[in-house]
């Protein structure tokens, strides 16, 4: 009856057996991101690096040389200009001026003055020493944080070696996320910190799913060992993983091509997550339960059954 | 498995209530207009209609300066008026200090300095030193004061210059955040706002010699240079009138030059008035915050109480400059801490990519939510299109507003929304397959997921929680539509989908699951 047959109706794919390769491969890329992060860095924006970034319409295809000789002459440092979508639209990014607030108004006003009137200012953003500073603050902050309140949420509802997975694997998303920023040089700004979020959100969503599930089991199964308990759990789960994964991707696509250039960032960042975070919610998340051999601890034993009974209610 | 009939009319309501509250969204403008107020359709963020977004500071610094410059002003008045002899008065720091000469005089001039102000704290030091400082407290209330006056004079600009609905708020200790939607020009704004137009009339001292600045007198710059105008003028540090004592400003015309007319109030008419009887002759210093706009010569006395500001003004400068003396004068300097503008156009550009890219994602997953569950995906489908309905609805009523990443937080919504009823349907298929029969394993397969849904939504509640507290602007914007739409996608997802499956159970009364 089932109208797309993606997967037989009781996969049994040996996830689990696999650990071992899936386990060299994230090595690889925590340990590439921190190499890409401690080497290339990122690519601040002007949300944390303070500057201007202004996006202007020229009457024609946009002159590019002439503007770089133009605007590079008023003595601000780096000024980097680019196309993008149509030839006749600019994007000037001007560097952070040394000095105080007012020292990067006077440099807005020395840009504008140098375009003069003729160009149509689409977008204008300023940002001065201070507000970057706090933003970088709370950027941090709200990433720190929301890892620790959901590792802390799942602790809560879970046995600890659940809230360790969940840590683990968000963890992972984020450092891996931070590393295609750095090793793309693609600008890192506010809306890509928004997206780490969300990432965060998605894939805990995504590994609570397959915790609930082994959670489950537990209770179900007293006498299966672990690894097939686990392989069981994943197998379960696995057409939910795809089509919540393939619908989410679908949406996200559209955003990409469709959603106009200052939502590239966010939807790239958030289709590169919904991938690495159903990854880890397979190949992270699940090891980590394995590893801390979970059944000898006496996860999952008779006492959850009640709260379990409550909430169904 | 069934609703009760209670639990039916209770969701028919909300999705009523829903669907009204986000009709005027979708309704031609005129249309739009006559509905109540409490129908309004969602408030556009300044990046989707343009407007500038300001982040200004007060420099209390500088409040701090003016006082203890003032204390400093009163307490040499007040010393030399009682005859104390002090030596060393000026401002070190935070406070003020003055040395008083004879030690038998010292508590006469402690109780003179506190008489002039109550609320500083006076402290003798070794020596006959004595130190005046404002205390915390105080501090904290002429710097809310400074703040709270600042918000009023720079609304009071902005309204001048007659844009629709500006945002003026506090934020923070010291800040003032400014949202103008539809700006032309946010350089005129921002050179409106920073201004702290402070005007004050100074008599010329005639009497300094090149290169010497007599004690009570300074240097200033002009406002204007170049031509035969001079650079800088020597004035009087004592100001014979401020632009406190102004009641209206305008623009006029002198053999068809633009200048700045200005009327006093009667206490600052008759003080004009006798300024200018005195002082025939001698130049008049016209200076706005220590620059020099023009410094003419008293040719006849001023009666009346009103008088022209000439100062090689275009139309605009005299209209800015009119308008900053009607609006009154800052009590400290603001500094531009943050600025955001987006032109209409791009505003436009991106309502329209953000519909574009919502409607095909939409789409997209209902194609693929009909491919993969048949007729529940229908049912899915109807739960996910009224979850944007209830969506948009408690955006409007909340008076929440949308920006660029609330438009992809409603696309990611979508895309998770169907999440919940993913893990139902695959549920119910598991159970079936166990060997329960159509109905026993719907039910199963709703009570299990349940639990599923709830742990998984509640984390990511947590996080959106978190985006909302951390975030800045736009990031909280997609904070909102996220939080609210995981909440209407509960309701959805779940009652809605249940009460609509449970229906068509009883109409069908099926042999087999469909999925």
């Amino acid at each position: 009856m089932r109208l797309l047959k993606i997967l037989p109706e009781t996969p049994k794919f040996d996830f689990i057996g696999r650990r071992v390769i899936a386990l060299a491969f994230t090595a690889v890329i925590i340990l590439g991101s921190f190499a890409t992060l401690a080497t290339r860095g990122l690519n601040f924006g002007i949300d944390f690096a303070g500057g201007i970034l202004i996006e202007v319409k020229t009457p024609g295809p946009a002159d590019l040389g002439a503007m770089r000789a133009t605007l590079s002459g008023l003595g601000l440092g780096e000024v980097a200009l680019q196309t993008f979508g149509a030839p006749s639209d600019v994007l000037i990014r001007v560097q952070r001026q040394p000095g105080d607030e007012k020292a990067q108004l006077s440099a807005l006003q020395a840009v504008k003055q140098a375009l003069g009137q003729t160009v149509e200012y689409r977008r204008t953003e300023l940002v001065g020493p201070k507000v970057g500073d706090e933003l970088v603050r709370d950027g941090v902050m709200a990433v720190l944080f929301s890892i620790v309140a959901i590792a802390a949420y799942v602790w809560f509802r879970f046995e600890w070696q659940f809230g360790v997975g969940a840590l683990v694997a968000t963890f992972h998303d984020v450092i891996a996320t931070f590393g295609l920023f750095s090793i793309t040089g693609m600008e890192f700004n506010l809306t890509v910190v928004a997206a780490i979020l969300t990432i965060a959100g998605y894939s805990i969503n995504d590994t609570v799913v397959e915790y609930d599930r082994v959670r489950e089991n537990l209770r179900k199964y007293k006498v299966m060992p672990l690894f097939d308990l686990l392989n069981q759990s994943v197998n379960e789960t696995l057409s939910r993983t795809i089509l919540t994964g393939g619908t989410t991707l679908l949406a996200l696509m559209s955003l990409y091509f469709l959603g106009g250039e200052v939502l590239s960032g966010f939807s790239l960042a958030m289709i590169f997550g919904v991938l690495i975070g159903t990854y880890s919610s397979v190949y992270v998340a699940m090891p980590v339960l394995y590893y801390f051999d979970l059944r000898r601890d006496g996860g999952g034993t008779e006492r959850d059954e009640p709260a379990e009974e409550r909430t169904a209610g | 498995m069934h609703p009760t009939r209670f639990r039916l009319i209770g969701i028919l309501i909300v999705c009523l209530i829903g669907v009204m509250l986000a009709l005027p969204n979708v309704l031609p403008k005129d249309m739009a207009g006559r509905l109540p107020e409490w129908l309004t359709p969602v408030n556009l963020g300044l990046d989707l209609q343009g407007g500038s977004h300001l982040l200004l500071e007060v420099e209390v610094k500088e409040v701090l300066r003016e006082q203890l410059t003032s204390l400093v002003e009163g307490a040499r008045a007040g010393l030399r008026k009682e005859r104390v002899g002090y030596a060393n008065l000026g401002v070190e720091g935070d406070a003020m200090t003055v040395k008083i000469l004879e030690p038998e005089r010292l508590s006469d001039a402690r109780r003179l300095l506190q008489e002039m102000d109550r609320e500083v704290v006076i402290e003798a030091k070794e020596g006959g030193v004595l130190v005046a400082r404002y205390g915390e407290q105080a501090m904290r209330a002429r710097t809310t004061a400074a703040v709270d006056q600042s918000i009023e004079i720079v609304r009071r600009r902005i309204d001048e210059l007659g844009t629709r609905e500006p945002t003026i708020v506090r934020q923070g200790e010291s800040r003032i955040l400014v949202q103008i939607p539809g700006v032309d020009d946010p350089e005129r704004v921002k050179s409106l706002i920073g201004k702290t137009a402070k005007l004050t009339f100074h008599l010329v001292d005639a009497t300094a010699a090149p290169g010497r600045v007599p004690p009570g007198s300074e240097v200033l710059p002009a406002t204007e240079r170049g031509g035969n105008l001079p650079e800088s003028y020597v004035v009087r540090k004592k100001v014979e009138l401020g632009g406190d004592a102004l009641v209206d400003a305008g623009v006029s015309f002198q053999q068809n030059v633009p200048v700045v007319s200005f009327r006093f109030d009667t206490a600052g008419g008759r003080k004009f008035g006798d300024l200018t009887t005195e002082n025939v002759g001698r130049q008049l210093a016209i200076v706005l915050d220590r620059k020099v706009i023009s410094a003419p010569v008293i040719r006849t006395p001023i009666i009346g109480g009103s008088g022209i500001i000439e100062g090689n003004f275009t139309v605009q400068t005299a209209q800015d400059l009119a308008l900053l003396l009607r609006a009154g004068a800052l009590p400290a300097p603001l500094t531009v801490l943050e600025e955001r503008t987006v032109g209409p156009d791009l505003g436009a550009d991106s309502i329209r990519a953000g519909a574009v890219a919502s409607a095909l994602g939409l789409v997209f997953v209902i194609l693929f939510m009909l491919v993969a569950y048949g007729v529940f995906g229908v049912i899915a489908n109807l739960a996910l299109i009224l979850n944007l309905i209830l969506l948009v609805a408690c955006l409007s009523a909340i008076g929440a507003t949308l920006t660029l990443p609330g438009i992809a937080g409603i696309v990611l919504t979508m895309g998770m929304a169907v999440d919940a009823n993913v893990l139902i349907f695959e549920r119910m298929r598991e159970e079936y397959r166990n060997g329960r029969t159509v109905l026993n394993a719907m039910q199963a397969g709703f009570d299990r997921a349940i639990i599923t849904i709830f742990d998984s939504n509640l984390t990511t509640l947590v996080a959106a929680a978190l985006l909302f507290a951390f975030g800045t602007g736009p990031v909280r914007g997609f904070a909102v539509t996220l939080t609210i739409g995981l909440t209407t996608s509960m309701f959805t997802a779940v009652m809605v989908t249940r009460a609509m499956l449970a229906i068509w159970v009883r109409r069908v009364r099926p042999k087999v699951l469909p999925i």
